[in-house]
């Protein structure tokens, strides 16, 4: 059995077993519910991080997904995938969270966007211990920084977008039931926000490429 | 040779184009496209290397042990959305505006249109400064406990900080009910300083039950790198400020004015 054939086997293995476990919380076992809560709070915790781009928050979002989720099961018994319809409530309050964080930073004096995730994601404690040189940790950390600033400049929308398609692969009609928007207005989006963070960060990829060319970087 | 749009290959490249075979034949043959459709993949490939923290692999444990305590005793029957205990809180505060609003109304219904807005506003606000100076209040106790706790014993290993574990919980739930309505009345200052109180009450309400003494320590010293209690104490005082400020001025009622004429 080639490796294609035993993933796609254990993800329907996990689509049914989701489907018994929503069947068993439905009838009372709050027990049930703790499986899938189990199971599937990895992949909204990094959904949710690469929305909000923050730990606090996108610890916030996975909670209130699930509480959410847990709320409305009785709306989802006809679907067939528990991850995918968790992640949609995810995605969805992800958005309300950062429209929040938008007024808040807003109205705050000072720029967060260099300390959003505090000690725990500061770039120098993700750098390996053998990190060759210098200059290479300040353009690593320089090129970052400008990554996120890149991501924090999209709009909601595209933001969304990106992350549900280019990192977490999910399909255009799910993302535009996300965005409440049609499917050609979500390519739209998915293309804008590619083509911003392409005019945010081409010149900085270009330059480090170029340095690595010359040997200047290690 | 026409060649393909940035909008083609971006398309092509994210998997939405519609025309996949027609771009990968175009693409075969012209290395100018190829070529921009590399510098797009140098890009995408520079973000791919972001890096999203690892939450632990107790993380879904944790999770449940988080929500467990705030779901409802079944799932999801639809009018057991608004039974939610914090939905009934958030209605419990706005039918108890509405009913200060409309006795404020009352009581001050000879002003004119203008008057009774201002008033209804100044109710509104007051209810949320009462509550908010409750909720900080309790926080502050919170938090001082945590920060004077030791173990009793100094050769005790552990110290069970379970209680102000679960008070921290109770008290995030809280916390976001208040920022959120902190963000709606425009008070950003109040809502930043919820921020913070909220990151603090969830480091404490994420901390294990039993800690160490030195675990206590680090609990501790993130209690105070943060200023936080000075943080609360000080907005908790504006509050206070705030709304003996907008105390009415006494023997302005209808009957002191009655009295007043009588004279």
């Amino acid at each position: 059995m080639n490796r294609m054939q035993q993933s796609v086997e254990s993800t329907q293995a996990i689509a049914e077993s989701d489907a018994i476990a929503v069947e068993r919380t439905l009838a009372g076992d709050r027990d049930a519910y703790r499986v899938l809560v189990e199971r599937h709070s990895h992949n909204v915790f990094r959904l949710a991080y690469r929305m909000t781009g923050n730990r606090h928050d996108a610890e916030e979002v996975v909670q209130e997904a699930f509480l959410r989720g847990y709320q409305k099961l009785g709306q989802f018994a006809a679907r067939s995938n528990f991850g995918t319809w968790v992640y949609r409530i995810a995605a969805n309050y992800a958005i309300d969270r950062m429209r929040q964080r938008q007024k808040e930073e807003a109205r705050r004096e000072a720029p967060r966007a260099e300390d959003r995730d505090g000690m725990e994601n500061d770039p120098l404690n993700r750098v390996p211990d053998g990190a060759p040189t210098p200059e290479r940790l300040t353009q690593s950390i320089e090129l970052r920084k400008q990554m996120e600033q890149a991501l924090a400049a999209l709009s909601d929308a595209e933001r969304t977008a990106f992350v549900m398609r280019h990192w977490e692969g999910c399909g255009i009609e799910e993302i535009a039931g996300v965005l409440k928007s049609s499917s050609n207005a979500t390519k739209n989006t998915v293309f804008r926000a590619v083509q911003k963070l392409r005019r945010a960060l081409q010149p900085v990829v270009e330059t480090r490429a170029q340095a690595r060319a010359m040997g200047t970087e290690s | 040779m026409k060649h393909m749009t940035e909008e083609e290959l971006i398309a092509y490249r994210e998997e939405v184009a519609e025309q996949r075979t027609a771009i990968s034949g175009h693409l075969a043959v012209c290395e100018e496209c190829r070529g921009e459709l590399e510098r797009i993949e140098a890009v995408l490939a520079a973000l791919d290397t972001l890096p999203v923290p690892d939450p632990g692999a107790n993380y879904g444990r944790q999770v449940w042990r988080e929500i467990a305590p705030r779901l409802p005793e079944k799932p999801g029957r639809w009018w057991q959305v608004w039974m939610e205990p914090r939905r009934l809180t958030a209605a419990g505060v706005i039918v108890a505006l509405i009913v200060a609003a409309f006795v404020a109304g009352r009581i001050t219904k000879r002003g004119n249109a203008g008057d009774n807005i201002a008033n209804k506003e100044q109710v509104r606000e007051r209810v949320l400064v009462v509550a908010v100076g409750e909720h900080l209040g309790h926080s502050e106790r919170m938090l001082v406990e945590l920060s004077n706790a030791e173990p009793s014993d100094p050769a005790q290993k552990q110290v069970n900080i379970s209680a102000e574990q679960r008070r921290a919980e109770d008290l995030l739930q809280e916390n976001r009910l208040y920022r959120q309505t902190a963000l709606e009345e425009g008070d950003a200052g109040l809502a930043s300083v919820l921020d913070e109180l909220e990151r603090v009450l969830l480091d404490v309400a994420h901390s294990p039950e039993v800690v160490t003494p030195a675990q206590l320590e680090a609990i501790q010293k993130k209690i105070a790198g943060r200023g936080i209690l000075f943080k609360v104490r000080v907005v908790n005082k504006e509050l206070q400020q705030r709304q003996e400020a907008r105390e009415p001025a006494p023997a302005q009622n209808d009957s002191t004015k009655r009295a007043r004429n009588k004279v």
